[in-house]
């Protein structure tokens, strides 16, 4: 899909490659050491019929030369984002099409689960990053690749950071992730007098799989869809209604969410302090209390560890003493784990477009193609102020709901502030304990009560976005 | 219950478990593959059945490696340059995973085929990779004739190809993606007709012939059936019924006819599953047993799944309503059972040597309405100007630009190699006198199976330019997909494709022929 980028653009954007390069020599101020490639006779000759040979299926600016294979050996720079399955894939595949200046970053370490697939990792390597353990094993397998890791999280990096890039590539396994990186891409776009500046722009190409599925789609920022654009594609998560895991379970899983969600906290099995904010949760309504349930593992006491196999154990044997209770027969070790740490299955036949490509071989293969199409007001790229219509009696609650639960925004945790008389105000936020719990009673406050204007502007910040967004208020009679 | 402490193989293939199970698995580890010729896409192929962990693979290639082989293929290094191409890529591949037993054969596959064809028999699935065409339908002949399954796999340029010559290929467990549910609300058996009827709400009106509701205006009347029933409050509104809404938005699937499909149909109309023998497969005896249940207790049906998706109820009420389909699927497997039992009586066999506790009855009945057979045509017939599908081509071709133009310029290249011992255009000066040449072998192509289709020149022309080259992302994208089909016919799980696909890099698009 690179290669077809570079070369070949099925999409019909105008990519002009010789301004291209001489932005990219002139961005990259860090010495490239070429040193001693060690190539040997006919090591790049697959590649060079691409870039050498004009055929009749090129894009229409394509020009054969024997610079291009230059560029990708010395000055090309590109990111993957994940070393995981796509990424292991990924790392190798760029290094035997002649990339040699690639970045890596990734926040987990290796765990013996990964050995299935991602190939560049061994037995030994249990524990140890998994950005550092790929660039050492691509860097030693193809001489002259020079993979540079980051053990680190996407977040951990600023525009500065991502700049110096020509293209990135995402191997996420989150809707989140990609969402930010998809962001923060648009946050480096330039325009000049409305005018999109073509050098601003870095392709992103991204990539998931789920089993025996996967897709892979180009996005060329400001030109093309983006995440946000197509959220709606993304199937929803599955998370069981509260009422049917505390008190009216009938499958397995039921059981199994019931001991992870209400039971783990009550009684910390491993340790750890209790929040009388748990009882006080109750009052409020459904979606509210799943919410603030999910949240205390993690912040109050001893969280629940899927890779821990004591705490899997004890969730296990739980899960089978109340799915007992009521009659309820299918919990096994190995649907415990997988409902705590929300497993997909995943095997090692990783694949690497008009720009959207939809993969299936669960009968026979399958594949289609299409462009997805940008939505007008897209919340990331369409640079249309968003609007919330609520009337003035509406309780900040409803906002906060409208923002999470609306399928274009499917935001996870915003953060509500507003300029009111003169000074920054933040309504409600929920990533920080102490400022959840002095901004609480807002949301039972209506929009008028809370001193909000008709025309107001809102400012949303959120994990899925790197960004704050925008929000004009409304307000409707 | 003590959960095992999970073993270190378990905690490795947990995530392939989730997905073709502890049986599937000891199916692949079971399996002995043979590749013929380690290059990128061969080299791909067998490391993604290496990492989930197979049995076994024998790698037979008379190739030394070269400069270009060690450019495009991860599992060989410039240290590996002269030296047989079979041992070398043999030991990079031995390395992913020390469970699976590798072994290489020096030897090119044509030699093999004179010597010794009897050595492909020993294998579960035969993968041939960059094979010139007379080499490959001499193996593909020795194949049909030992019933090895021969997977045909081939990286040129921007194109992906892969051919699967299996004579048949049964499937019990295809885990079908948007399977109906198997509630038989339209006939339903004694036990559910009882348990309904325990039931506190109005019966339904016998308007219609005890028929279930069959179009839009009857499944429309149906919805308004159940929204009247609805308990209403004081003011005369309908109350919030979760169960209610669930019922309405369901009316649509859960109302479907109990039948059987056309392709369960010819299972049972096959000839091996009229004849039992004692040498009969596993999976025609079940086919029978459930045949004759489907003839006689089943009155026309197959034995009720048992499962239930889950629904909005307390506890109990769900419970026990999932246990009357529980328990009548077990009664009805019992019964195949017997019938199978019986047929192996007739011929002699006290029992199945399938697997511990014999044959698999309780999974069969569970995808009764799923059973799968593949027959793919063999070499041989796609390459007879008696019995190739003229059809197929032809109607394909009426769309100058469907990937069907690519797999008759890969037909035309192998002429050409056949003719010049070489593959066009592989250097550069010769790029453009090959476009003459290979149009001459498409016409002839052309001529000789009298197709009346047009390739356009930009194809002939695009054909040269790739001079056989394997650029390693379309060998990886193959490597993938012909590794998954590989674990579908190892497994006997999901349903591999039949018989020819062709991957276009140029447009990421593909398409699977029959031919």
């Amino acid at each position: 899909v690179l290669i077809m980028i570079l070369f070949q653009l099925p999409c019909k954007i105008k990519f002009d490659m010789n301004k291209f390069q001489i932005c990219c020599v002139f961005l990259s101020r860090m010495a490239v050491d070429v040193g001693s490639s060690g190539d040997w006779d006919g090591r790049w000759s697959h590649v060079q019929k691409f870039l050498e040979r004009s055929g009749p299926f090129t894009h229409p600016d394509f020009e054969a030369s024997d610079e291009t294979l230059q560029f990708l050996l010395e000055t090309c720079k590109i990111l993957v984002i994940g070393a995981g399955g796509l990424g292991c894939e990924l790392l190798k595949n760029l290094a035997l099409s002649g990339f040699r200046h690639i970045h890596v970053v990734d926040m987990d370490t290796i765990d013996v689960s990964n050995l299935n697939r991602q190939f560049l990792f061994r037995s030994k390597d249990v524990g140890r990053p998994k950005a550092e353990v790929a660039a050492d094993f691509v860097n030693s397998r193809v001489p002259g690749c020079h993979v540079v890791p980051h053990f680190k999280k996407i977040q951990d990096f600023d525009e500065s950071f991502y700049r110096q890039f020509h293209i990135i590539v995402c191997g996420l396994d989150s809707i989140i992730a990609r969402r930010w990186m998809n962001g923060m891409l648009l946050s480096l776009l330039v325009y000049e007098d409305g005018v999109l500046d073509p050098s601003s722009i870095i392709p992103l190409i991204d990539g998931g799989t789920e089993g025996f599925k996967g897709n892979a789609r180009v996005i060329l920022p400001g030109m093309t869809a983006c995440i946000d654009c197509t959220l709606e594609l993304y199937p929803p998560q599955i998370n069981f209604p509260m009422c049917t895991i505390a008190s009216m379970p009938r499958l397995p899983e039921h059981c199994i969410e019931y001991v992870r969600i209400l039971q783990w906290p009550k009684e910390k099995p491993f340790g750890g302090t209790y929040m009388l904010i748990l009882s006080g949760a109750r009052l409020l309504i459904n979606n509210l209390l799943l919410f603030v349930w999910s949240l205390c593992p993690t912040t109050y006491g001893v969280a629940l560890d899927g890779d821990n196999p004591e705490h899997i154990q004890w969730v296990f044997q739980n899960s089978l003493e109340r799915a007992a209770e009521f009659s309820i027969t299918g919990v096994t070790y190995r649907l415990t784990q997988g409902v705590v740490k929300r497993i997909i299955p995943a095997v090692a036949a990783y694949i690497p477009l008009n720009n959207y490509l939809v993969f299936n071989d669960v009968d026979g293969l399958y594949t289609y193609t299409f462009e997805a199409e940008r939505k007008e007001n897209c919340s990331a790229c369409s640079q249309v102020p968003q609007k919330l219509q609520f009337p003035p009696s509406a309780k900040l609650q409803e906002v906060l709901e409208y923002l999470t639960e609306n399928s274009s925004l499917q935001m996870k945790s915003p953060a509500i502030t507003a300029t009111l008389e003169g000074k920054n105000k933040t309504l409600y936020l929920q990533t920080v304990a102490s400022i959840e719990e002095r901004t609480r009673p807002n949301l039972c406050k209506t929009l008028k009560e809370l001193g909000l204007a008709d025309g107001q502007e809102l400012a949303v910040a959120d994990v899925t976005t790197p960004q704050t967004v925008l929000f004009k208020l409304n307000f409707t009679s | 219950i003590m959960a095992d402490q999970k073993t270190n193989k378990e905690q490795r293939y947990d995530r392939q478990l989730r997905l073709w199970g502890d049986h599937g698995q000891e199916a692949l580890e079971n399996a002995h593959t043979c590749l013929l010729n380690a290059t990128a896409t061969g080299t791909e192929i067998l490391k993604n059945l290496i990492l989930p962990g197979i049995g076994a693979f024998t790698i037979v290639d008379g190739h030394r490696v070269t400069g270009e082989d060690v450019g495009n293929n991860f599992f060989l290094s410039s240290d590996s340059i002269g030296k047989n191409r079979a041992q070398a890529a043999t030991e990079f591949l031995q390395e992913l995973n020390s469970d699976v037993s590798g072994n290489f054969v020096e030897e090119s596959p044509d030699k093999l085929l004179d010597n010794d064809p009897e050595f492909f028999h020993r294998f579960s699935l035969v993968i041939g990779v960059q094979l010139p065409e007379s080499t490959c339908l001499r193996l593909g002949s020795v194949l049909w004739s030992a019933g090895v399954p021969f997977l045909v796999c081939r990286t040129y340029g921007l194109v992906g190809y892969m051919r699967l010559v299996v004579k048949e290929h049964t499937v019990v467990e295809s885990h079908p993606d948007n399977a109906l549910e198997d509630l038989r609300l339209d006939q339903p058996f004694t036990e559910l007709k009882n348990h309904i009827s325990t039931y506190d709400l109005d019966s339904m009106e016998k308007k219609h012939d005890l028929q279930v509701p069959k179009n839009y205006k009857e499944k429309e009347a149906f919805r308004q059936l159940i929204r009247e029933g609805i308990r209403k409050n004081e003011s005369g509104a309908p109350e919030e019924e979760e169960n209610f809404d669930e019922a309405i938005k369901n009316v649509n699937t859960a109302l479907n006819p109990t039948k059987i499909s056309s392709a369960v149909d010819d299972i049972f109309n096959s000839e091996q599953c009229e004849n039992i023998t004692s040498q009969t497969a596993a999976f025609w005896l079940m086919a029978r047993g459930v045949r004759d249940f489907v003839q006689n207790e089943g009155n026309g049906s197959l034995p009720v799944r048992g499962t239930i998706p889950d629904m909005i109820a307390d506890s109990d009420k769900f419970i026990s309503l999932q246990n009357v389909y529980r328990e009548k699927a077990l009664q009805d497997a019992a019964v195949v059972a017997k019938h199978i039992q019986s047929h192996l009586q007739a011929v002699g066999k006290v029992t199945y040597p399938f697997n511990a506790g014999g044959l698999p009855v309780s999974p069969l009945c569970k995808n009764a309405a799923f059973l799968r057979v593949v027959r793919c045509r063999s070499l041989a017939e796609e390459y007879s100007v008696d019995s190739f599908h003229k059809d197929t081509i032809t109607s394909c071709m009426d769309s100058p630009d469907s990937e069907m133009v690519l797999y008759l310029m890969l037909r035309a290249v192998d002429r050409f190699y056949q003719q010049h011992s070489r593959y066009p255009g592989v250097y550069n000066y010769q790029v453009e006198e090959d476009i003459s040449t290979l149009k001459l072998c498409v016409n002839s192509l052309l001529q000789e199976y009298s197709l009346n289709v047009n390739v356009k020149d930009d194809y002939v022309h695009e054909f040269c330019r790739y001079g056989a080259a394997e650029p390693h992302t379309v060998a990886s994208f193959l490597g993938g997909a012909a590794a998954q089909e590989a674990i579908k016919l190892i497994t006997h799980q999901f349903v591999p494709f039949n018989n020819t696909f062709i991957y276009n890099a140029m447009a990421q698009t593909s398409t699977t022929f029959q031919l």
